[in-house]
């Protein structure tokens, strides 16, 4: 094996992780928890105080 | 700063400091940028002086900005979106305390090396070891702080923003080590330990991802944060952001080789710079849309919203100058643009349109928030708004006097007679760009008009927020 068969594999794997980032990204059983997590800005309060009521969103 | 102020749950403290100071180096930096603008148009202004020469300030203007201006900001907004978004307080205030003076120190240290004449010579990284030392220290106690708060968060996810912030420090820790590498021969001198066509490939893997990482990534993490918070709604598309991180950082630290067309690097690298470059605009439009589109059913917002206009204007400056990267990359037209102004138009379409306007747009939601006020609440909107057009039409007569000249010196110099020789001399190029040249130091110095109001717009803010403080503590009493 040769250095061109390390970049052609490297390429593959370029394609394969990408593929797989978007399957992950627009797969439909995450979709609702997306749209939830680009609420993050705002969970808070305006003048900035957290809000712990939010159960099922704490780590 | 008064205590007045401070918040319950997070360290806001910091933010403050380094906003402030965003204001302040943004002055200074820019200040000195108009400076050598006015040196290159009327060479006598460097009265003859070696520390006023255009050699020793242009690192000097480089420096400022993209460090001390650009780096206060990415402080104060990643200090503050991980707190909120993470809805914890920073991991450890004694480390946040420690990157602001040590980042002000450096600051102060390469503003009196640079001009002195003491530098490594890699553009961006002109700074001399014992500084590097420094920016090391100070590096690494910001990874640890801002990861450190990414751990302890309440909040399950780890918001889009905070990945781009992530990624960010991390690279350009590895990064800006990798590069600085050298053996020092005195305190003040040293040399890279990598060697010629090596040591110029390091540079501009450094170099572009000076770029990519600290001017597109960073600023991208304030984009998806104050974007949204200033527009009122959730970004356009969550998951459109995480194949554009992805793609984003995967490839940017690939294109440095672009900067080395036509040089001794090997003719392949050349050419997987230039192809990796070409692959970024998809990236890179994929988060100037995902960010316009945020305003979609909004768009009446920008009548009357001169912060919202700063923050979509400098996506519009984002989107053109990522598109106009790429084509600047390919060999046959970098075989025009390089080394003529075109690319230094190329870069402040980037520098100003781009990421100043962005964290223009960020202070003036952060600052009156910071001294207990609403969000945006600054002393007076009408001097945003004066602010936002000067800051525009400063931008605009920059990019297109150099567009101009950068056009007009690769056309002059590659003009060749019947017989062969050169139609034209050198210096009748530099000649010609004079003209050009009055016109950049012009708009360079609107831009600068413009922050000149912001400082004062802020000045203004912060001591009727001081007022408004002394008199809720008399009416307890």
């Amino acid at each position: 094996m040769d250095i061109n068969d390390v970049r052609g594999l490297g390429t593959i794997f370029a394609l394969i992780a990408f593929s797989g980032i978007i399957w992950w990204a627009y797969g439909s059983s995450r979709k609702k928890r997306f749209e939830d997590d680009a609420h993050i800005p705002f969970l808070d309060d305006e003048d900035g105080t957290p809000q712990h009521g939010d159960k099922d969103r704490s780590k | 700063m008064s205590t007045a102020f401070d918040h319950p749950e997070y360290n806001y403290k910091v933010v403050r400091q380094f906003a402030i100071m965003t204001v302040v180096w943004g002055i200074v930096g820019m200040t000195a940028g108009v400076f050598i603008a006015a040196q290159l148009a009327f060479p006598a202004l460097n009265f003859d002086l070696p520390w006023l020469s255009f050699g020793r300030l242009r690192p000097l203007h480089t420096n400022a900005v993209i460090f001390a201006f650009g780096g206060s900001a990415l402080f104060a907004t990643s200090y503050y979106i991980v707190q909120r978004t993470c809805r914890t307080r920073l991991f450890s205030d004694t480390l946040a305390s420690f990157t602001f003076w040590g980042w002000q120190l450096v600051i102060v240290a390469a503003a009196i090396t640079l001009p002195l004449g003491m530098t490594s010579t890699k553009e961006y990284a002109e700074l001399e070891w014992p500084i590097d030392i420094l920016v090391a220290l100070v590096w690494v106690a910001y990874v640890v702080n801002f990861l450190g708060t990414v751990a302890i968060r309440k909040e399950s996810h780890i918001y889009v923003a905070n990945w781009f912030f992530a990624a960010f420090m991390i690279m350009i820790a590895i990064l800006y080590i990798g590069n600085n590498l050298s053996i020092p021969v005195s305190l003040t001198k040293s040399y890279s330990i990598w060697p010629g066509t090596i040591d110029a490939m390091i540079q501009w893997w450094w170099g572009h991802n000076a770029v990519g990482f600290f001017l597109t990534a960073g600023f991208l993490g304030i984009m998806y944060y104050f974007v949204p918070k200033q527009a009122g709604r959730p970004v356009y598309s969550y998951r459109l952001s995480i194949v554009h991180f992805w793609a984003l950082i995967s490839i940017y630290v690939w294109a440095g080789g672009h900067h080395l067309h036509y040089s001794a690097l090997p003719d392949w690298a050349q050419t997987a710079g230039m192809v990796m470059s070409l692959i970024l605009l998809a990236p890179s439009w994929g988060g100037m849309i995902n960010g316009m589109m945020t305003l979609s059913g909004a768009w009446h917002k920008l009548r009357n919203d001169p912060i919202l206009r700063f923050l979509v204007v400098s996506l519009s400056f984002y989107g053109m100058s990522t598109f106009e990267g790429p084509m600047m990359s390919i060999k046959t037209v970098n075989a025009l643009s390089h080394n003529t102004d075109w690319t230094i138009g190329h870069v402040h379409s980037g520098a100003l349109g781009w990421v100043a306007m962005v964290s223009i747009g960020a202070m003036y939601h952060l600052i009156p928030l910071l001294f207990g006020r609403k969000a945006g609440d600054m002393h007076s909107i009408k001097l945003i708004n004066v602010h936002f057009w000067l800051a525009t039409i400063g931008t605009v007569l920059y990019i297109a006097a150099l567009w101009v000249n950068g056009i007009m010196q690769g056309l002059m110099w590659r003009a060749v007679n019947a017989d062969g020789t050169l139609t034209y001399s050198f210096v009748e190029s530099v000649e010609a760009s004079i003209p050009g040249y009055i016109v950049r130091t012009i708009g360079g110095a609107v831009f600068l008009l413009g922050m000149l109001i912001m400082a004062y717009n802020v000045y203004m803010t912060v001591r009727a927020a001081k007022k408004e403080a002394g008199n809720a503590v008399a009416a307890q009493a």
